[in-house]
């Protein structure tokens, strides 16, 4: 299954690489067109690094990994580099080391081997290189494998979040302490209907013929008792300013039996006209 | 309790919990229960999901059983979610990460190493979607910063642990073959 899975893989990238002759093709005929300008922005743009030109270079040249010929990957290296260059593309510094690493495996292999040291046992100037090589085609494959996989995942999908009590404490509510809001709510919304009530609908001749009704009996009413019927302050303000108009116009007496007492008001008999006049308005 | 009661108690749990549901929360919320027997339930519930054809199927993903959908549905299921399939990883933030996860804990001067390129940037992504994190400095000179997979990569790679990681050495003779 595993094997099957990266010959898969292996499929798009030998794909990649078989594209890749027709712009080296380009290089060879050192055309300068612009449309090979083209081929080698998008041809360029998959080498993510040295080791990944390497890799294709080798792979073009359909030689094996583990025994380079270095003179020849070198100089189509350096020719790519060159390219690069002409076309404007910043070759960046990892580049560079790579060439001078190149240069200096080929210049090793030209040196005569040192007659002391065994031939088993001579190390192949390349041997890092092949390492470093193999290490990331393991790790280009790897990520490749990686893609598959996130690409199968994102096609599978979990139910969507659910809104627990840790993001929304509200949601741990009962159904009695909803219903005790509710009534809060309720509460809270016929106050604030009161004062709209007292401010649009209360006036002074209302209060006016309140207290006169309050005192036609006869009998003293205490002023601190007609004060306390009032639900608002502006009531209140309304109630004082009426019992001082009746006062004005006669129209009931006020009376303080001793000094801090109750202040009690009664209906003046004389001039009850002029107080009921006055009312009227 | 048996396993047949346990099933479908577990297939609830499974079901409203966000993140994959480990053995260890169930044998925890399942009080008195052995972790063997959890486990036989969660098994046995994943085989009647395959064998009823549902469109939904259970999957060991990071340590832990989810609920998701079938991947031969996602057309349907994206239609309706009006998903786009989510931003991919760049060539470079996913060879990075593969290195990451094949050699962690690892510092971004060992990954320049394998890579034969600076991955600065691709760490950056990396973090930024939360598929690695830092794992401490290393005790060498100039202590560098250490970094490993996160549970987030498990989830978005669909690994139930690291050790799922296809083989690096399977990968070895791509280039003789």
């Amino acid at each position: 299954m595993e094997k099957t899975k990266e010959k898969d893989e292996k499929g798009p990238s030998a794909h990649g690489a078989a594209r890749g002759p027709g712009a080296q093709a380009a290089l060879e005929s050192s055309s300068a067109e612009a449309e090979a300008a083209d081929q080698y922005k998008v041809r360029l743009a998959v080498f993510e690094g040295p080791l990944d030109l390497l890799l294709f270079l080798i792979r073009k040249e359909e030689v094996s990994i583990y025994d380079i010929p270095i003179a020849r990957v070198t100089q189509q290296y350096l020719d790519y580099l060159r390219a690069m260059q002409e076309l404007d593309i910043g070759v960046a510094g990892e580049f560079l080391l790579m060439a001078a690493t190149l240069i200096q495996i080929k210049s090793q292999m030209l040196l005569p081997r040192d007659p002391a040291i065994p031939e088993d046992q001579a190390e192949d100037p390349r041997a890092e290189l092949v390492n470093q090589l193999l290490e990331h085609q393991k790790f280009k494959a790897a990520a490749n494998a990686l893609h598959q996989r996130a690409t199968i995942e994102s096609a599978t999908f979990t139910r969507g979040e659910i809104e627990t009590d840790k993001d929304n404490p509200e949601v741990a509510s009962t159904i009695f302490r909803l219903f005790e809001v509710f009534q809060e709510v309720l509460s809270r919304k016929r106050a604030i209907t009161e004062i709209e009530i007292a401010r649009e609908e209360l006036t002074m001749a209302e209060k006016i013929t309140e207290i006169k009704r309050l005192v036609s009996g006869g009998a003293a009413v205490s002023a601190r008792e007609i004060f306390e019927r009032a639900r608002s302050r502006r009531e209140l303000v309304l109630i004082f300013l009426a019992v001082l108009e009746l006062v004005k116009e006669l129209a009931i007496r006020l009376e303080q039996a001793d000094t801090f007492g109750e202040i009690t008001i009664t209906r003046r008999e004389e001039g009850p006209d002029a107080g009921g006049g006055a009312g009227d308005n | 309790m048996m396993i047949e009661e346990l099933k479908p108690i577990i297939e609830s749990l499974i079901f409203v919990s966000e993140e994959p549901m480990s053995i260890r929360q169930l044998v925890a919320i399942l009080e008195g229960e052995s972790a063997e027997d959890i486990e036989a339930a969660c098994e046995e519930l994943g085989r009647e999901f395959t064998e009823r054809g549902s469109g939904l199927e259970l999957r060991q993903v990071a340590g832990g059983y989810r609920l998701a959908t079938r991947v031969e549905f996602s057309e349907y299921v994206r239609r309706y979610l009006k998903a786009q399939p989510s931003a991919r990883l760049s060539l470079a933030a996913l060879e990075t990460l593969a290195v990451i996860a094949y050699k962690q804990p690892i510092t971004i001067p060992e990954i320049l190493e394998i890579r034969g390129v600076t991955s600065t940037s691709a760490i950056k992504t990396l973090l930024d979607r939360r598929l690695i994190v830092a794992k401490g400095h290393k005790q060498v000179v100039g202590r560098p910063m250490m970094y490993g997979t996160s549970k987030e990569f498990l989830i978005h790679f669909g690994l139930n642990d690291l050790s799922e990681l296809p083989n690096l050495e399977d990968f070895e003779d791509l280039m003789s073959s």
